[in-house]
């Protein structure tokens, strides 16, 4: 399961799954995260899994690496302590001036936009991690057409709620951030809510997410 | 002395400073959904300033950069004290100027002013009071974020007009203080990462045998270095991966970014080297323009200083007197 354990400087374990990005090696990555927090550590500050890595990291005065990786070495991998997974439906719309990229999109892969809009929404996506900023889910895997490099220079800001592609992967920007993806759209959804104290993200890893073209009335309609 | 209802108690910031959040130890087991661990950038003198006041360690603190704040205080009498390398006096009612000490514990009564002038060749220093503050936990911590939006003050710098309510409980507090003088560092001690051998051996010579200079481009979430191009051969991006404090990444400019508390919880640019948790606090109070050598160490050299950094903050704490 986990290929190589390191150190990551002198307060975290980096735990190596594997070269490949594929939703095989991430549901092993999200299976350990789960486990190893459900277990409660003493000492451990944070658990960061991402497409196929797990770093965890911990407080130097009350533990240290090698403490710490026995554990992880050593830890039961429970399949039950998996919680359900979602199925989400995300609405986006592609209209105006919430297709920042649509001309750059087109003219790099050679594709009508509507065509991309069709390939893009035809398709089930997998929540390999949320980060980067709060929130952000990372979702794979996109058609292989479709697929595009980021930004030569990213924008300084991205607007709350924009959808963007990059190579095998689309994100949700949760708020208005520095980014570089191509952005086809706008979710009108409230995709981080600091408010909701226990479960603030509303995607996780190991979800499934299905995109929905909606029209900017109806866009309108759920902002308002 | 009427002992009738107590008194709300306030700072009134008349001046925010340049960077001024409330922060505490920090925000821990968030990084997962994007939120980084926040809390102070230099938790020695963090600790210190709660340690002179005899407060639990963890108690939150005014955290300023630079410039700090000038705060007016309204209530009854009160105890503070700042840490750092911090020039800072007490102006009061009856105009009489105090100048102010760090590490050592002063009294401010109604209408007096903390007005905190610069930190001296440093970027941090720290404000402690007597009593609590009222803040806002997101999450078991105070610690303001202001990149996500989270913590006390909604997530935001202190601003200028702006009040901080203070729970008086006359918390017992003597004049104590510390002599103690923030010293400079030559070099910061660090670890080798886990692509440092994406680097050619010019880039990984000239990282341990060049120097690199700060830049401006440097604050809470990261510190942007600039020296010779670290020349990377295999890649200058690499899958996201998680990140942690102290982390030195590379980016495609071959310029290293070091990552500090409030980092980006995952990024795509090589590792070449993560700072050792006992340099930290040094690291962080280097100034624009300041100069960075870095020198490799050990994971057993790293886990043996930094055991002797927390001696020493422990002898220091000790020395308070």
């Amino acid at each position: 399961m986990i290929k190589n354990i390191l150190n990551l400087g002198d307060a975290a374990v980096y735990c190596d799954f594997g070269k490949d990005v594929n939703q095989e090696i991430n549901t092993n990555v999200i299976k350990y995260f789960k486990n190893i927090k459900d277990k409660n550590i003493e000492g451990i500050t944070n658990i960061t899994p991402s497409y196929n890595k797990l770093i965890v990291s911990f407080d130097l005065m009350v533990t240290n690496y090698s403490k710490i990786k026995k554990i992880i070495e050593n830890i039961e991998i429970n399949e039950k302590s998996e919680k359900a997974k979602k199925f989400l439906e995300i609405p986006v719309c592609c209209e105006k001036n919430l297709k920042l990229d649509n001309d750059r999109i087109e003219k790099i892969l050679k594709i009508k936009f509507d065509k991309i809009l069709e390939n893009f929404f035809n398709k089930e996506y997998f929540c390999y991690m949320t980060g980067f900023i709060a929130g952000m889910p990372f979702l794979g895997d996109i058609n292989e057409k479709l697929r595009v490099k980021r930004l030569e220079t990213p924008r300084v800001k991205v607007p709350k709620g924009s959808v963007g592609l990059t190579e095998q992967f689309c994100n949700i920007y949760t708020y208005e951030s520095p980014g570089g993806w191509n952005i086809i759209g706008n979710t009108p959804l409230e995709i981080f809510n600091k408010d909701n104290q226990d479960d603030p993200a509303l995607i996780n890893p190991g979800d499934k997410v299905k995109f929905k073209q909606i029209t900017k009335d109806e866009y309108d309609k759920i902002k308002s | 002395m009427s002992m009738t209802k107590s008194k709300v108690n306030f700072f009134e910031v008349e001046r925010a400073g340049i960077n001024t959040t409330f922060q505490d130890s920090g925000r821990k087991n968030f990084n997962h959904i994007g939120i980084p661990i926040s809390g102070v950038m230099d938790r020695r003198n963090y600790i210190l300033a709660n340690a002179i006041l005899k407060k639990d360690l963890n108690s939150p603190v005014i955290e300023f950069a630079y410039q700090g704040p000038l705060l007016k205080y309204n209530g009854e009498k009160i105890f503070f004290v700042i840490t750092g390398d911090v020039k800072f006096q007490i102006i009061k009612n009856n105009k009489e100027i105090i100048i102010g000490e760090p590490y050592r514990v002063f009294q401010i009564k109604n209408n007096d002013i903390i007005d905190i002038l610069s930190t001296n060749k440093s970027v941090y220093g720290y404000l402690s009071i007597s009593e609590d503050l009222f803040l806002d936990k997101t999450w078991g911590s105070i610690s303001t974020n202001t990149k996500a939006r989270i913590g006390s003050n909604n997530g935001e710098k202190l601003s200028n007009n702006q009040k901080i309510n203070i729970d008086h409980k006359n918390n017992n507090t003597s004049f104590t203080k510390l002599n103690y003088i923030n010293s400079k560092i030559e070099y910061i001690r660090v670890i080798k990462s886990t692509n440092f051998d994406y680097f050619t051996e010019k880039a990984k010579n000239y990282f341990f045998n060049s120097e690199f200079k700060v830049t401006k481009l440097s604050d809470r979430m990261g510190m942007r270095l600039e020296g010779k191009n670290l020349e990377n051969k295999v890649s200058t991006n690499i899958k996201s991966e998680g990140l942690v404090k102290g982390v030195v990444q590379v980016t495609s400019d071959g310029n290293p970014i070091i990552m500090l508390a409030d980092h980006g919880t995952i990024g795509g640019y090589p590792k070449i080297a993560n700072v050792i948790s006992a340099d930290f606090d040094k690291l962080v109070q280097m100034t624009p323009g300041s100069i960075i050598k870095f020198k490799q160490v050990t994971l057993e050299e790293a886990e043996k200083l930094f055991k002797f950094y927390n001696l020493e903050t422990n002898n220091l704490i000790n020395q308070i007197s």
